[in-house]
């Protein structure tokens, strides 16, 4: 089947679908987007976590035809041209990142945990990470890279209409 | 494969008259593992995501209709006050990222002993309204689960929605698992306190063929309070009857070893489980107490 969704923003269409296929194997084998990774394909690792309607979810658990006329963000979107978005320069920084398999959707759970709740507590940010796993850091560094990206972000924000001119 | 999509009601249930066969999927949580692996190859999908009434809640006669495809992330945020004992079960169902996908109508239709909202929905007298192209009925939800992954829809009926109405009296629910995220419930429990009606209402989930109530802890417990005044005065409840109903709750159960526990351990964690909520609900029900003779004096 053919399937046409609004993927980082631009129109995408591809051909010979088949109907069974998830919303990962299409953005990764005919999309080229490999940035959502493979791993456990049954929903427990948040691996391939993007957003869809602007809500994050597994999209290993969605079917292609699902995603038909629908927005997908994924990790590819976060940074711009120039520089990495806030939440992957903190996850750098921190040493967040070890084998960086889980990295892609941690970094999407991060930047809609941020999004939505500011500064989230240590507590929040457990939730909110409860579906992403990984198996190197511990989580402790990344627990370091949500505070790191939360306090930039929000400095950003206030900077914006308050030092920002001044200090420059 | 053949993936149809209707965009209405009346289309999702021609679909399902005209394919029996076909596997519903909503959320996909369960439904997009079984392909993935390889273990369900059926010959139609039928996506119901594009039927805007399934996601509609609205209130009717004093009750929730619950739209069978409202997620459990929307069952926390806009209906945790109404109906708390689904919306606890909801909490502790995977990660965000499943919440925002996994639906209450998707885990009728599994109808899986497993599911985390049947223990809150059998509490809660919630009832089932399935329909076809034939009509539509309404199923108590102590009737709906028939056996392991079976329930008492015909082939050619969908879920529409589930009927719960807010309580009169604290809810509670508790699950066991090896953590409290992504886990599949080793056992259940859900507590509804009614006191309008003066009863109690139960759910088992993990430890039997299906989730099922706990008829004689309800029957129970609901006369110890009855004969002791406890309804009204909300004293504390005597030593010893939160364990007995723990117990008895423990003897509705039919419990197996696999391997995400033994029988055994399910059976002493229902027991703990059911004495646990019961404090905890007693105790909101005599904090409510405490404010309403403030009120009076």
């Amino acid at each position: 089947m053919r399937l046409t969704c609004t993927v980082n923003g631009t129109e995408q269409q591809v051909d010979d679908v088949w109907e069974g296929e998830s919303l990962l194997y299409v953005l990764r084998e005919r999309m080229g987007l490999p940035g959502s990774k493979n791993a456990c394909e049954q929903g427990e690792c948040g691996s391939c976590t993007v957003y869809l309607d602007g809500l994050p979810v597994c999209a290993c658990l969605v079917a292609a035809g699902q995603a038909e006329g629908r927005e997908v963000g994924t990790v590819e979107a976060l940074a711009d041209a120039d520089a990495l978005h806030p939440v992957q320069q903190a996850f750098v920084d921190a040493g967040a990142v070890q084998c960086g398999f889980c990295t892609p959707g941690l970094l999407v759970a991060t930047h809609d945990l941020i999004t939505r709740h500011g500064r989230p507590s240590d507590a929040e940010t457990r939730e909110a990470l409860a579906g992403n796993l990984c198996r190197c850091t511990g989580y402790e560094k990344i627990l370091d890279a949500v505070r790191l990206a939360a306090d930039r972000m929000a400095g950003t924000a206030a900077g914006a209409g308050t030092e920002a001119g001044g200090d420059r | 494969m053949e993936f149809l999509q209707p965009t209405t009601w009346a289309e999702a249930l021609e679909a399902r008259a005209a394919h029996p066969d076909a596997v519903p999927i909503c959320g996909g949580t369960d439904v997009m593992v079984g392909i993935n692996f390889g273990h369900l190859r059926p010959a139609q999908l039928l996506d119901l995501t594009r039927v805007a009434d399934l996601r509609e809640w609205t209130t009717e006669e004093h009750a929730v209709r619950l739209g069978a495809g409202v997620s459990y992330a929307r069952v926390i945020t806009e209906l945790g006050d109404r109906l708390p004992g689904l919306a606890m079960a909801a909490r502790t169902i995977g990660s965000p990222q499943i919440r925002n996908r996994g639906t209450v109508g998707g885990n009728l239709a599994t109808a899986s002993p497993a599911g985390d909202a049947h223990p809150a929905l059998l509490a809660a007298d919630a009832v089932v309204e399935v329909a076809s192209v034939r009509g539509s009925r309404r199923i108590p939800v102590t009737d709906f689960y028939t056996g392991p992954k079976r329930n008492a829809m015909d082939a050619d009926e969908l879920v529409a929605a589930v009927h719960i109405t807010p309580p009169s009296g604290p809810q509670q629910y508790s699950k066991i698992g090896t953590r409290n995220a992504m886990v599949i419930a080793v056992a259940a429990f859900g507590l509804a306190l009614h006191p309008d009606r003066r009863t109690v209402g139960t759910g088992i989930g993990s430890a039997a063929p299906t989730p099922r109530r706990a008829p004689a802890a309800e029957e129970f417990l609901a006369g110890e309070l009855d004969a002791a005044g406890l309804w009204e005065s909300r004293a504390e409840l005597p030593a010893g009857l939160a364990a007995r109903f723990g117990e008895l709750v423990a003897g509705s159960a039919a419990p197996i070893d696999d391997v995400r526990g033994t029988a055994g351990y399910r059976l002493h964690a229902l027991s703990v489980m059911a004495r646990r909520t019961l404090t905890w609900a007693w105790a909101e029900h005599r904090t409510a107490s405490g404010n309403d003779s403030a009120k009076e004096v």
